[in-house]
């Protein structure tokens, strides 16, 4: 256990009556019901929560809120461990495990701790300069683990996280006097108030602070203002929530923890009150960062608040009114406080006097020189007014060295900051948005002192506690000419850790002033940015994670598929049977066999179809296909090109025509949304004023191909289904109808196989029972499922391309081949003049071709067509599909060659990650070229 | 994040919309010389000011609309239809 309690006799807002047991880095301690994890710290009398990030330096707790540099724990309540919890807003629970960060290999000796007695070889920029032979990479893994930044956990993650979108006329940030003030007077007007406290109660300074408000004691008033407040039902008041970010039109997020979970909000405000309040800032002396060392205001509050002495002997360093008062109240709450250190001359009187009458030494004048200490702070040095050195005893030091205005979310608002030399801190200039600053946030009077380092060793001074830089570093960054403060904080690191400077920015600004000789004004701050505190990962996040990080989107047939001993794949958001059975290479082949030999069932519902309508369809057709369709004849379709307005294949399918002035397009899979947009923007841009509709209907209609020399007959027995022989039902034919039992379908004679194809649309719902029966009657001719990687082989045996997989971004009509239908076009469409630019009608470009080879040949998709001959070889284009035909016996792909169209039959090198083959350049269609087979 | 007026749907959230780009580009006649037509394709105004620019209420109504905006403030001065003119420069502008 730990030593003596360091909890006082009586005071503060907890309830001594329930003990909690926690444990602290393994030793069981208790705390009391109403105590953060860092008030119970103290109370046990523990000084040292944590080492420093660079020089492994021990560190205690230094303030009381959300600006605490030090006592970043990993806080586990049994749902999994927590990194970087700041351990002053962490409220205590039973059973709650905390561990500090960078312990290596315990908290009282630790071992890396001799980097802080080499330190001279650490300098600023040391990062920079050293550890750059051979590369960073080299040294980042030991140091990472030095540096201690937390670890993740394999295991799941636990945490409930969701999402809130709230809407309020106003948004006040803060809960406490002036932020209470600021939504008692917006819910008195009935505006819709949310009111958002980082801390896990509401109350702010009115927790510790005696000064009376509105004449009343503070506790009594805040207690009444909670009681009006919850009256509202136009006011949402939320503690544990961290206003993060402030952006555009009044948006800004909170980033909640509580009980239930982490939670996200993205509020839209009307308008927002900021009562951030300010932020107590260090004193600059020799040893500033040892345990025990601590802000005066944080000192006063863990003493009225949480009853809890921060030390048995407490002296104050202080260069301000508000630090006299903190000191002051401390004592009559019980903690001795013996003497008070300030460096200048003539504090206020008033305040002096009751020092002197609590038996408080006083040194005024005095100049603070340097604590001492090893593990908690022990004495004290400085120079008392008349020049003596003195020493005094201590056990605690609480100082001030003024205080800062919170202006975070102000300044990313896009408000400017001014500098108020009165005040000595940045208070609100200006800001275009209606924001509005309240209480100390706006500038807090009593809280300006002298800032200086103090006349000892530079080195030994702390500016920024998370990262370690010192008082040195800033010299030698102004030395070397990083005086801009953004560049002294990128050279030093000061303010760029998780704390983002709330207790280093100041000083770092004070000290470049002075040694360049400005104005703190004129060197201005760094800039605020987005999140104000860390925000969990997982928070922003939300339910978008596993299963619903992108949700995948079945077929209507899916439960089918999977009975036939479908294996899954994701095809562009589709889960698609890739292929069937256990072994993927045998399932293929038999697959195709099928198709060729009797007849394959493919489902092919996630195809695009968009259904374009009104008198205007036809010329709009024209417009945005290279080929035009309007010479459709009812009942018929075209497979369609689709190009960008520079020329490039965007997109292929089949475009039907049902009757005049009604057309279905078809789109490939992946593009089915992406069409539809495109065709939806030329339509309401630039065809606004003609008769038009354009209706995506991918999603209504489950689509099922059966296709193989048996097609026909499969599904001419469907019940109901017309006569696929009357009528000259060709290739390219359109026909509607229904099944005998009612189900609606479309039925379209499209072969991408190079078989008898039968596309069959029904709508989704209808899919499942027909699909049965489909499987039923073909059953007996050999029909069987086939997948997507079948399909692909089937396609290549036909050389059809694939737009993006034989395409990329730079391949147009005409090297696709389609110069015959560019050359007969006569009206405009979509990219008809990018195909007249010289650059577009080069010979020379990659064109595609087909190739065969060797089935023993290395030739894979992406091997590069190299020039042949001596010397360097130089790349002319890459295989873009290639596999073994299982039908044919031999290798074929396509390709992109540069001048390809003119090169039929030349034997061409292939290269791949050192292996080389030959192809041949042929035709793109290796099976039945004359087309035979898909009349059936 | 912006909040959009769409002239149908009302003020929504930024992710509701699709962006379209700058706005108002006349489509050269297929004769244009290269030079015009390259200027269409690939030449936009980067101004620090005002932007006229299209966007799609993509996950409300669906309707394209223009709308001028600043790009140093992001304040919307403007919206107004597909068709629509430039509106003349307001107090804003």
């Amino acid at each position: 256990m730990a030593g003596p309690s360091y909890r006082l006799p009586e005071g503060g807002w907890i309830d001594r009556s329930r003990p909690l047991a926690f444990t602290f880095n393994g030793r069981r301690l208790q705390g009391c019901a109403g105590d953060t994890l860092a008030s119970a710290l103290l109370a046990a009398g523990i000084a040292v929560v944590g080492r420093s990030f660079k020089l492994h330096r021990p560190r205690g707790v230094l303030a009381a809120s959300a600006e605490e540099p030090n006592a970043l724990v990993t806080v586990d309540r049994g749902d999994g461990p927590v990194p970087l919890a700041r351990a002053t807003l962490t409220p205590l629970s039973e059973g709650l495990r905390a561990e500090s960060r960078r312990v290596f290999p315990a908290l009282g000796f630790d071992l890396a701790r001799i980097i802080d007695y080499t330190r001279a070889l650490w300098p600023a920029g040391f990062y920079n300069k050293t550890f750059k032979w051979p590369s960073w990479h080299a040294y980042e893994w030991a140091l990472r683990r030095m540096a201690g930044l937390g670890r993740l956990v394999p295991a799941p993650d636990p945490t409930r996280y969701r999402h809130v979108n709230v809407h309020c006329d106003v948004l006040v940030v803060g809960a406490g006097p002036a932020g209470l003030t600021a939504a008692l007077a917006a819910a008195r007007a009935g505006e819709d108030v949310l009111v958002a406290e980082q801390a896990a109660e509401p109350g702010g300074s009115l927790e510790y602070d005696p000064e009376p408000v509105e004449g009343q004691p503070p506790r009594e008033w805040l207690a009444q203002a909670l009681v009006e407040l919850a009256r509202h039902p136009n006011v949402r008041l939320v503690c544990g929530a961290t206003v993060a970010g402030c952006y555009d039109h009044g948006v800004l997020t909170i980033h909640g923890t509580g009980d239930a979970g982490e939670s996200w909000w993205k509020v839209r405000a009307g308008r927002v009150v900021l009562a951030t309040g300010a932020i107590e800032q260090p004193l600059l002396f020799g040893n500033n960062d040892l345990p025990g060392i601590m802000l005066a205001g944080a000192v006063h509050r863990y003493a009225a608040r949480y009853g809890v002495a921060c030390g048995r002997r407490v002296i104050g360093v202080v260069n301000n009114d508000l630090g006299w008062r903190a000191l002051l109240a401390l004592s009559r709450a019980g903690v001795e406080v013996v003497a008070v250190i300030d460096p200048r001359p003539m504090p206020d009187r008033a305040l002096s006097a009751a020092a002197a009458e609590r038996g408080i030494a006083l040194h005024v004048g005095a100049t603070p020189l340097t604590a001492h200490g090893s593990r908690r702070v022990r004495s004290f040095d400085f120079i008392t007014a008349d020049g003596g050195r003195e020493r005094v005893e201590c056990d605690a030091i609480a100082m001030s060295g003024g205080f800062s205005p919170t202006l975070n979310l102000y300044a990313q608002a896009g408000g400017r900051l001014r500098h108020d030399p009165r005040l000595a801190s940045f208070v609100p200039a200006d800001c275009r948005r209606p924001v509005e600053v309240v209480g100390a946030a706006a500038g807090i009077t009593g809280g300006a002192g002298p800032i200086a380092p103090a006349p000892v060793a530079s080195t030994s001074q702390w500016v920024d506690y998370l990262y370690d830089v010192t008082v040195a570093d800033v010299e030698l960054a102004v030395r070397e000419g990083f005086d801009s403060i953004e560049h002294l904080k990128r050279y030093t690191t000061v303010g760029m850790g998780p704390d983002q400077g709330k207790t280093s920015n100041r000083n770092a600004l004070a000290l470049v002033a002075a040694l360049t000789g400005r104005d703190p004004g004129a060197v201005g701050t760094t800039t605020c940015r987005p999140p104000y505190q860390p925000v969990t990962l997982g928070a922003i996040a939300g339910d978008r994670r596993g299963d619903f990080y992108a949700p995948a989107r079945r077929l209507p047939g899916h439960d089918w598929h999977a009975r036939q001993g479908a294996e899954f794949e994701d095809f562009a958001g589709w889960k698609r049977p890739a292929w069937y059975g256990r072994d993927r290479d045998a399932g293929i082949a038999h697959e195709v066999g099928r198709v060729r030999q009797a007849a394959g069932l493919f489902d092919a519902s996630p195809l695009g179809k968009i259904e374009v309508k009104g008198p205007a369809a036809a010329e709009f057709l024209d417009f945005i296909y290279l080929t035009a369709v309007s010479g459709l004849k009812p009942g018929r379709a075209r497979y369609a090109v689709m190009l960008n307005e520079n020329g490039v294949v965007i997109d292929d399918g089949v475009c039907a025509r049902l009757t005049d002035d009604h057309f279905l397009v078809g789109t490939s899979a992946a593009n089915a949304g992406r069409v539809a947009h495109w065709l939806e923007e030329w339509r309401q841009c630039e065809w606004s004023r003609r008769e038009l509709i354009v209706a995506p209907v991918t999603e209504q209609w489950a689509v099922i191909t059966v296709a193989g020399p048996r097609a026909r007959a499969i599904v001419q027995a469907l019940p109901g289904m017309i006569d696929l022989d009357a009528g000259g039902l060709a290739p390219m034919s359109q026909r509607a109808g229904r099944l005998d039992d009612g189900t609606r379908y479309r039925l379209q004679t499209i072969s991408f196989s190079g078989e008898a194809s039968f596309e069959l649309s029904l709508p989704a719902d209808r899919a499942p029972a027909v699909i049965e029966r489909l499987a039923e009657i073909g059953a007996p001719a050999g029909l069987g499922p086939i997948g997507v990687e079948a399909l692909l082989v089937l396609r290549l045996e036909k050389g059809h391309p694939i737009v993006g997989i034989d395409t990329d971004g730079t391949t147009n009509a005409l090297d696709l081949g389609f110069g015959r239908i560019v050359a007969g076009r006569k009206t405009d469409f979509v990219g008809a003049r990018s195909l007249a630019r010289p650059a577009d009608r080069s010979a020379d470009r990659r064109q595609l071709v087909g190739i065969e080879f060797d089935p023993s040949a290395a030739v894979v998709a992406g091997a590069h067509f190299v020039t042949a001959g001596a010397g360097p070889r130089r790349s002319e284009g890459f295989v873009t599909s290639a596999g073994i035909s299982p039908t044919l016996g031999k290798g074929i792909g396509l390709g992109l060659l540069e001048g390809g169209h003119r090169r039929r039959g030349e034997l061409v090198s292939v290269f791949d990650q050192g292996r080389r083959a030959t192809v041949r350049v042929v035709d793109r269609c290796f099976y039945d070229p004359g087309g035979a087979r898909i009349r059936g | 994040m912006l909040r959009i007026p769409c002239p149908w749907c009302g003020v929504r959230d930024e992710v509701e919309y699709r962006f379209g780009g700058e706005s108002h580009l006349e489509r050269p006649a297929p004769d244009a010389a290269d030079a015009h037509w390259a200027d269409y394709l690939f030449n936009r105004d980067n101004p620090s000011g005002v932007h006229h620019e299209r966007w799609c209420h993509s996950y409300g109504c669906g309707q394209w609309f223009n709308l001028a905006r600043d790009t140093v403030t992001h304040q919307i001065i403007a919206v107004y239809r597909m068709g629509e003119p430039k509106p003349a420069a307001g107090e804003d502008g």
